[in-house]
């Protein structure tokens, strides 16, 4: 079981309260699809992925950013609901039950999007990218520890349905 | 694989680095040993608390190596050869660790460089430190 101590929930919290959504959602997936372009494997539907600028002009892109941080959101904001939610913000809502919450968005991963798990990680090291660039000093080591530690937590739970 | 453009955009970025690399090099590790503690069991010869004299020693060695790297890139394995022993035969660390302390870097560079940091510049970046720590790694057997 996951135990989070209250400077770590302080942490994780203040991160989502200055997070601007339609603003890191874009930039996260942009970073993703660029850094790592065998990614695009996921996104045939998304249409032109051929260059790094036809990536960030591209509306679905900027889109899916959005979603995958609403998810991330509503996981914080429910620390009790384990109803399935849609995203990340399940994660943040629900800290001390990430692993329950996640049970569909995990089956969803894993049998309908047949996503490799190897990826979340490399999404996950994005948006911590895209943290750092934001919050710059203000992204202390003490803070990028509790904020790894919450994704290694919701990569476990999404990885947990896969066999 | 790097294009020229990458490359230029590397040894860019890494020479506006060396002014700093006490400081630069020193909160990449500090990240590094606080969100991966396991980091730690390499370096319980020095003292590695925020703002040590070794920290801050040991972080510059680093920074000043990457950037001779990068006005090498062509030529790393050469370049970086007797890192590459060394790392081998008496470091020993294990091979996973590079990822994280590249990883570091690379939220440090973000941290630092803000707006500047552009998803080509973290390909740029992260790509040649994949390439340089596998040069470092590939003695280990």
């Amino acid at each position: 079981m996951v135990v989070w101590t209250d400077q770590e929930r302080a942490f994780i919290q203040d991160i989502f309260s200055k997070l601007n959504y339609e603003d890191a959602g874009p930039e996260l997936y942009c970073r993703v699809l660029i850094v790592y372009p065998w990614t695009q494997r996921y996104f045939g539907g998304f249409g032109n992925l051929y260059s790094a600028e036809a990536i960030k002009s591209n509306p679905m892109v900027a889109a899916h950013g959005i979603v995958v941080l609403h998810g991330l959101d509503k996981a914080m904001k429910n620390m009790d609901d384990i109803t399935v939610l849609k995203g990340l913000e399940k994660a943040l809502k629900n800290m001390d039950n990430i692993k329950n919450t996640f049970t569909a968005l995990s089956e969803l991963h894993s049998e309908k999007l047949q996503v490799d798990p190897g990826n979340f990680q490399l999404l996950g090291d994005c948006l911590t990218v895209v943290l750092a660039r934001r919050m710059t000093t203000d992204f202390t080591p003490d803070i990028q520890a509790a904020w790894q530690k919450f994704l290694s937590v919701v990569i476990s739970a999404l990885t947990r349905q896969y066999y | 694989m790097l294009s020229n453009f990458e490359k230029e955009l590397i040894v860019q970025i890494w020479d506006k680095m060396i002014p700093v690399a006490e400081d630069i090099g020193s909160e990449a590790l500090l990240r590094m040993f606080t969100t991966f503690p396991k980091t730690k069991t390499y370096f319980s010869h020095l003292d590695i608390s925020p703002n040590s004299d070794h920290l801050r020693c040991h972080g510059k060695k680093i920074v000043q190596a990457l950037a001779d790297g990068a006005r090498n890139i062509s030529t790393l394995a050469t370049t970086l050869a007797p890192l590459s022993r060394f790392h081998a035969y008496l470091l020993r660390i294990h091979p996973t660790n590079f990822k994280l302390l590249n990883h570091c870097i690379i939220v440090t560079l973000a941290c630092h460089m803000g707006d500047n940091f552009t998803p080509v510049a973290h390909a740029a970046i992260d790509k040649f430190l994949s390439a340089f720590s596998a040069v470092l790694a590939e003695k280990f057997r």
